[in-house]
């Protein structure tokens, strides 16, 4: 089954006409996904591909193509206002792949989904894949996953393709892999993610990748520590980072001790998850695990 | 994006915010002059984009416009190390000449993003004119906290808490308020990353000033600011980081000898965790980002090739937007144009890493591949 995608996934892409769009909605359906309609004001009417109708508005590929997933390229600028308009249209499930978007746009988007019946995924993220499912919202290489009953989470792109990529070597599936972003104001947490997986009973263990800035993967421990009832494998990134520079993600910055990477593997080995030594050792990690699970 | 005191003093005033009477420098004469105009004595300030400056003599007062020469002509060319400035500091090339002030009373005010909020926040201290770093691990009970809802903004009956938290005097009271309701306006206006007013001082006669002012511009969203892009002092950055900001790809100077290009920010933070694992040190991170063409690459590939502490060179590439030819085309390119020689240690994965590698393998660079992270790391300590 996995988290958050399944058969029934019906997706559009807004920003279907732009370059990045029409790459990664091509990889989408190239993956088996259901991609159902192209959103781009001023362009509806058209066919992507002599085969997905491109409508002027969200609420119009919800109501006539029965959208039920968005998936967002718009460059950073118009962001807010495509992640609003899914939110309006009454689009559950939204990821926001764009980079780049200022952090004033999130706080504003970050209070109009609260108590809202919407998840958003990102910004600034690579998206969600269910390889089970065969159904990919997203920039990642489909080709690299197979099914299985391990879930990943990230906040990033390459390195989650990374821990895939170890994972899939190893002869281990996983059951979905959800990168949830790298900026600083993000719409879905660690927290939610790891719920999911709790939750989803073709899930056996979580592969956890988090990084320095913030302190969401302290809440994260917190979690798993209280909550979770499946193995977590942890790895955080940055440990050789210095202090108040950016490295790349707008998140990634080390400001104030609970940042830090060492401060975040001390609250995950605390909380019982079992910590990944290097970024090397992700899919060997795993194996020890389900080994020894059974 | 950083901005000088000066600078973000300009947009205090701008908002009706009282800043001291002050005068920009750029040589010893020019400050000489500012002096004496101020009636011969005033406070010096380096232009620095680095906090700290008090405690290594980038301020000092001087009490005759003759001093402030002197004075002027030992801070201005020199580079100014703080401690938060690497070893070789950053250089002073404007002084903020400014009127001498009656302190009565420091404070500290500030806003910034508070991702567990999801906000903006405003922090207030009454132990103004101190480093809040210090404030706050000492005496955390002295820092108040206040989250602002973005929809409703700044509200009165906050500022008035704020007011009565930090004990101001009936006299002063209502101009301190309208500073926090002009200091949230310019965070948002100007999509702030950091404002900070430390010290904000109250004056014998009750006036409310900013003696000091720290602004930091959200990097993503400066296309809306083009104003304020014009602010930037390129002078005050690691040049090779600036080189590499100009070129869009995210790159942060280290220490090591070993350069490396990534695509993507987190492997490439995984790829220096896994290098220094291995017993060698990182040059640099650099992501190349997703959508990268040869060139791109190249210029990447040769902003770590001008560096001269680089002695070995690591390329981890994740083929997924940006293929393996493409990467393998820009570092040939690269090193071709630098007629560079550093030994070279490739590890790709992902679309057309067969083509890739046979580019490299027929350039004639001296390199090895690697399939996994560890042997990367493994090749690269003893790539030397």
């Amino acid at each position: 089954m996995g988290i958050l995608l399944n058969q029934d996934s019906r997706i559009m892409v807004q920003g279907i006409t732009g370059k990045e769009g029409s790459f990664h909605a091509r990889a989408c359906m190239a993956y088996g996904t259901k991609v159902v309609a192209g959103v781009t004001p001023g362009k509806g009417g058209q066919l992507f591909d002599d085969e997905v109708p491109v409508y002027d508005s969200v609420a119009e590929a919800v109501a006539r193509a029965g959208a039920n997933v968005s998936l967002i390229f718009v460059p950073p600028p118009f962001a807010a206002d495509a992640i609003a308009e899914s939110v309006d249209a009454g689009v559950p499930l939204i990821a926001c792949i764009t980079e780049g978007v200022p952090v004033q746009d999130m706080v504003k988007v970050a209070r109009y989904i609260e108590n809202k019946p919407v998840r958003l995924i990102g910004p600034n993220c690579p998206g969600m894949i269910n390889p089970g499912a065969q159904c990919k919202v997203g920039i990642m290489p489909g080709a690299i996953h197979m099914p299985g009953r391990v879930g990943v989470v990230s906040r990033s792109g390459t390195l989650t393709y990374e821990a895939v990529g170890q994972l899939t070597a190893l002869g281990i599936g996983q059951s979905s892999c959800v990168g949830i972003g790298g900026d600083p104001i993000i719409g879905t947490s660690f927290v939610e993610i790891l719920g999911l997986y709790n939750d989803d009973p073709d899930t056996d263990m979580v592969v956890f990748i988090g990084e320095i800035g913030g302190n969401m993967e302290q809440e994260a421990a917190a979690f798993i520590g209280e909550k979770m009832n499946k193995p977590v494998c942890a790895l955080i990134v940055g440990a050789t980072a210095p202090p108040g520079k950016r490295m790349g993600h707008a998140g990634a910055i080390i400001t104030g001790e609970s940042a830090t990477a060492a401060s975040k593997v001390k609250a995950l080995r605390e909380a019982g998850a079992t910590i990944i030594p290097t970024p090397a050792d992700i899919g060997v990690t795993a194996q020890q695990m389900l080994q020894a699970m059974g | 994006m950083k901005l000088h005191e000066y600078q973000a003093k300009a947009i205090l005033s701008r908002y009706g915010i009282k800043i001291p009477l002050g005068h920009v420098a750029s040589s010893p004469q020019e400050a000489q002059a500012a002096t004496q105009a101020m009636g011969g004595k005033a406070v010096l300030k380096a232009q620095v984009h680095a906090g700290g400056r008090g405690k290594v003599g980038g301020v000092k007062v001087v009490q005759s416009p003759d001093e402030a020469l002197q004075v002027a002509q030992a801070m201005l060319g020199k580079n100014l190390v703080t401690n938060q400035t690497g070893a070789s500091g950053v250089p002073v090339n404007s002084l903020l000449v400014e009127e001498l002030a009656d302190i009565k009373r420091e404070l500290y005010i500030a806003i910034t993003i508070d991702r567990g909020f999801r906000g903006p926040v405003m922090i207030i201290s009454a132990a103004g004119g101190m480093d809040i770093e210090e404030v706050s691990s000492t005496r955390p009970e002295d820092i108040h906290t206040e989250p602002i809802e973005p929809i409703l903004g700044l509200m009165p009956f906050q500022t008035r808490r704020l007011v009565q938290k930090l004990g101001i005097e009936p006299a002063a009271a209502r101009s301190a308020a309208q500073v926090m309701t002009s200091l949230y306006q310019i965070f948002v206006e100007n999509d702030c990353s950091l404002v900070e007013i430390n010290p904000l001082i109250i004056t014998g006669d009750g006036q409310v000033i900013a003696l000091d002012a720290k602004m930091d511009l959200e990097d993503d969203s400066l296309f809306r600011h083009a104003d304020l892009h014009e602010l930037r002092d390129r002078s005050q950055e690691d040049q090779l980081e600036a080189e590499a900001a100009d070129l869009d790809i995210a790159y942060v100077n280290l220490e090591g000898d070993v350069g490396c290009l990534v695509n993507g920010a987190g492997l490439a933070m995984a790829t220096l965790d896994v290098t220094n694992a291995a017993g060698a040190a990182p040059a640099n991170f650099l992501d190349v980002g997703g959508g990268a063409t040869d060139e791109k690459v190249a210029q990447a590939v040769e902003i770590i090739l001008s560096d001269p502490k680089v002695k070995r060179v690591l390329v981890n590439v994740f083929g997924g937007i940006l293929r393996c030819d493409v990467a393998a085309r820009g570092v040939v390119i690269a090193y071709q144009r630098r007629n560079s020689n550093l030994p070279l240690v490739v590890r790709m994965l992902g679309t057309n890493l067969e083509e890739g590698k046979s580019i490299l393998s027929e350039s004639g660079l001296n390199v090895t591949f690697a399939d996994t992270l560890t042997e990367a790391a493994q090749a690269i300590k003893q790539a030397i």
